[in-house]
């Protein structure tokens, strides 16, 4: 049996035979069989869990290494496609900056009406100590990860953006490394646009973003430490980039300036890229007891000392509530449409929003705005009779802490399970690199529901990955 | 700042190296031990083995007697004991995930199959047929990690760090297998020279590696005196305390000029002197003292050379905990 035979998409939308683009890898796929493609993938995942390309997962007395499921069968976008996810991605880190630079200088948004301020200052992730703090660049979202997903007629639309510490950057390289070393024959001669320079893109975003009059700023990645679950990216990107993994520890402040422990003394750092969330950062500021940290790190960042990547209090523009009003913001800053449009949404705290959720509540998805990963989502169609109602009650005790969106029927791409090849639904996280402007690594990660019908493509939730293959 | 070395990396690249050295050194005592006891002495030669690693107390906690299955378990395959093989493998690995984005990725890729490979050892494999091969196994694995090591470690100051942790723990090793075979083995006069005698010093030589190489300079005797003299004092046998002592030392004063690193100089002071002394004093002088005076004394300089580092170079404070010495 060969790999496509047999395979079903409809009712939804495929990313690999729906476009024209596809055919010289559709025909490289039908010449394959599934045998043969299940025993190459059985060796692709025995060097990624060799390589330690790994996440850890923790029980009571072992720490257990998982790998990322991974599945062979590219996702692909054509050039045409990937130009429009690039320019609506730009368009979309662009107004974020603009956003967050204004709310925490002038806030004329807030002035004109056209979020509600509340909904910005009242936010658990506004920082009010990064009010008339200058950046370089006035640049704040230096990383972002931007969810994607494609409804059933083919149209991207943005489900969310993680403008804070977005991970799985590191998948998107390896796995196309795995692909190289499993599948050259299904690659040669493709036109496969690269993905090898994120680091060096990063690195040189780093540099943009160094104190003013730092000729040759020096550069660290701030890791939380091995035990954390994301530390083989931590260590990618540090490699990546060529520069050190630090911890906390390892850092000290003096005078206002941050520097950090070496064997030949201490050594003065301009740059870090923190993989921690704010509230980990400096003791002094945030939560007290933050051993992960480093204390005096927010003065010295405030006075300019220190970059930080990303800004402190980037966290209130990817909020779920400030998510709706994104075409809004976009059409406020920089007077276009926005090119990737939102998924419909309705904001609880609004009255009739929230009456709307209730009275369509089997037909919608909730989700809480505090969470991520796929937390406490509620997939009206696919739920109970009991979680609705235990739905219903949540939403009337704390409506502004909850969205709702129409269920969108993600699209699907041709995925190998058990002795066959069978649709899973899939969405896309392209990322943007922002120092004094905008660049986006060609494709992104493509996340994979391995379960039948799931349409949550999290990691913690039962989901794998995708390489993915921008054609040139 | 491009060579600058972070003060933890240097303390982790510092004891990834001692572990791997630990776990070969183990590996080669429990193989000599397995294969040269069953015609002599029977358990106590078993026990010898705890006791080189003092571990009396955590032993018989466990075990009512130091039979070979019970020892070699203990020193296997016991994840609760931190001086098993596994244990030291485990920590090397801990250790270099630190310092992913130092090493190599085949450094990092080898001691994680190691690592895995260990955590996998299945009872069957501890059989007395089998064992042959699984310490073979885990002294090639070492020595694979020795040299992905040499092959492909950038040489900055981490390799420095890395080369004086490797043979200060093996200076120790080997301070530790002669201590013990050699209060075992020489106060009972009766016993010298005799075939027993013989395969017993044999078997330290063997576990150190050093049979043949003691066979071109001693062809025609082994005496226990000339095997200590061998293991401690000889200048060309890579490990011999003094050899060991020699390559801490000037790795110590080239990472310290070549970096313009301001400390270590007392650790480097010490070195000195414990090298000094080695090239210049007679076995016989080291027995009419006691060699285990002796020892000891090296095992605590070498600690306090450790200590001196961890002070200076690792960012450690009089409170901070180091790795175990142990």
């Amino acid at each position: 049996m060969t790999l496509l035979d047999g395979y079903e998409p409809a009712p939804y939308f495929c990313e690999m035979l729906r476009s024209p683009a596809n055919q010289p890898i559709r025909d490289r796929l039908a010449a394959l069989s599934v045998s043969g493609v299940k025993r190459r993938a059985a060796a692709a995942e025995a060097e990624l869990y060799n390589l330690g390309i790994t996440f850890t997962v923790y029980s009571d007395k072992n720490a257990i290494d998982r790998i990322l499921p991974f599945d062979v069968i590219p996702r692909v976008l054509s050039a045409e496609e990937w130009a429009h996810i690039e320019r609506g991605v730009i368009q979309r880190v662009t107004a974020l900056n603009f956003l967050l630079h204004d709310i925490y200088h002038e806030q004329r948004i807030l002035k004109d009406g056209i979020i509600p301020a509340d909904l910005i200052l009242g936010n658990a992730n506004y920082r009010p100590i990064m009010e008339g703090v200058d950046l370089p660049h006035k640049s704040y979202v230096n990383i972002c990860g931007t969810d994607l997903i494609r409804d059933e007629f083919g149209a991207f639309r943005i489900l969310e953006d993680n403008a804070r510490t977005p991970s799985g950057v590191s998948y998107v390289i390896e796995n196309r490394h795995m692909m190289q070393r499993a599948f050259p024959d299904l690659m040669d001669d493709i036109g496969i646009r690269p993905v090898d320079n994120y680091g060096m893109k990063l690195a040189e975003a780093m540099r943009e973003i160094a104190p003013k009059g730092v000729e040759e700023p020096s550069v660290v990645l701030l890791s939380p430490g091995t035990y954390n679950s994301a530390y083989f990216e931590h260590v990618f990107l540090a490699r990546e980039m060529g520069v050190p993994l630090v911890e906390g520890s390892d850092l000290t402040i003096i005078d206002d300036h941050v520097y950090m422990r070496t064997t030949g003394g201490l050594s003065q750092i301009d740059v870090i890229y923190r993989r921690l969330n704010d509230e980990f950062l400096d003791p002094d500021v945030f939560l007290p007891d933050s051993l992960l940290g480093v204390r005096g790190l927010m003065r010295a960042y405030r006075l300019g000392n220190v970059a930080l990547a990303n800004a402190v209090g980037t966290g209130v523009a990817d909020d779920k509530a400030v998510y709706a009003y994104m075409p809004r913001v976009i059409r406020y800053y920089l007077g276009e449409d926005a090119l990737l449009p939102n998924v419909e949404t309705n904001i609880c705290r609004e009255p009739e929003a929230l009456q709307y959720t209730l009275d369509h509540l089997d037909e919608l998805v909730v989700k809480p705005v505090g969470e991520a990963g796929g937390y406490g989502i509620t997939i009206g169609p696919k739920a109970s009779k009991a979680e609705l109602d235990d739905c219903r009650a949540k939403l009337l005790h704390d409506p502004a802490n909850y969205i709702s969106q129409p269920m969108i029927n993600l699209s699907v791409s041709p995925t190998l399970v058990e002795d066959a090849v069978e649709p899973r639904h899939v969405d896309l996280r392209p990322f943007a690199i922002t120092g004094s402007k905008t660049w986006v690594l060609p494709g992104g990660l493509t996340r994979v529901a391995l379960r039948k019908g799931s349409l949550v493509v999290n990691s913690s939730q039962g989901g794998g990955s995708k390489d993915t293959w921008v054609l040139e | 700042m491009s060579n600058a070395l972070l003060a933890r990396y240097a303390e982790c690249i510092f004891w990834l190296a001692r572990y791997v050295e630990r776990a070969e050194n183990l590996a080669r005592i429990l193989d000599v031990n397995e294969t040269f006891s069953r015609d002599s002495r029977g358990n106590q030669n078993w026990l010898s083995i705890i006791q080189l690693n003092a571990d009396e107390k955590n032993f018989f906690e466990k075990h009512e007697t130091a039979s070979a299955a019970s020892v070699l378990r203990f020193y296997i395959i016991d994840a609760d004991n931190p001086t098993s093989i596994t244990s030291a493998i485990k920590s090397a690995r801990e250790n270099a995930r630190s310092l992913r984005p130092l090493i190599s990725t085949e450094m990092w890729v080898q001691l994680n199959v190691f690592h895995n490979r260990l955590q996998a050892i299945q009872p069957a494999e501890l059989d007395s047929g089998n064992l042959a091969r699984l310490f073979a196994e885990i002294k090639q694995s070492c020595q694979t990690h020795t040299g992905i090591t040499e092959g492909t470690l950038y040489r900055d100051q981490a390799s420095y760090f890395y080369q004086m942790g490797r043979y200060i723990e093996r200076a120790d090793q080997t301070t530790r297998l002669l201590d013990i075979k050699y209060h075992l083995l020489l106060p009972k006069p009766t016993d010298v020279g005799s075939p027993v005698d013989v395969s017993q010093w044999n078997a330290l030589l063997r576990s150190a590696a050093g049979y043949h190489a003691f066979r071109r300079i001693h062809s025609s005797r082994l005496t226990p005196v000339g095997v200590v003299e061998f293991l401690l004092l000889n200048a060309s046998f890579p490990r011999s305390v003094s050899l060991c002592v020699q390559e801490v030392s000037m790795t110590l004063n080239d990472v310290k000029a070549r970096y313009y690193l301001r400390g270590g100089s007392g650790a480097a002071e010490s070195l000195d002197e414990l090298r000094t002394f080695l090239r210049a004093v007679k076995v016989g002088e080291i027995l009419r003292h006691g060699l285990h005076e002796f020892l000891d004394l090296v095992q605590r300089q070498l600690n306090d050379v450790t200590s001196l580092l961890a002070t200076d170079f690792f960012g450690h404070t009089a409170l901070t905990q180091s790795q175990t010495q142990a």
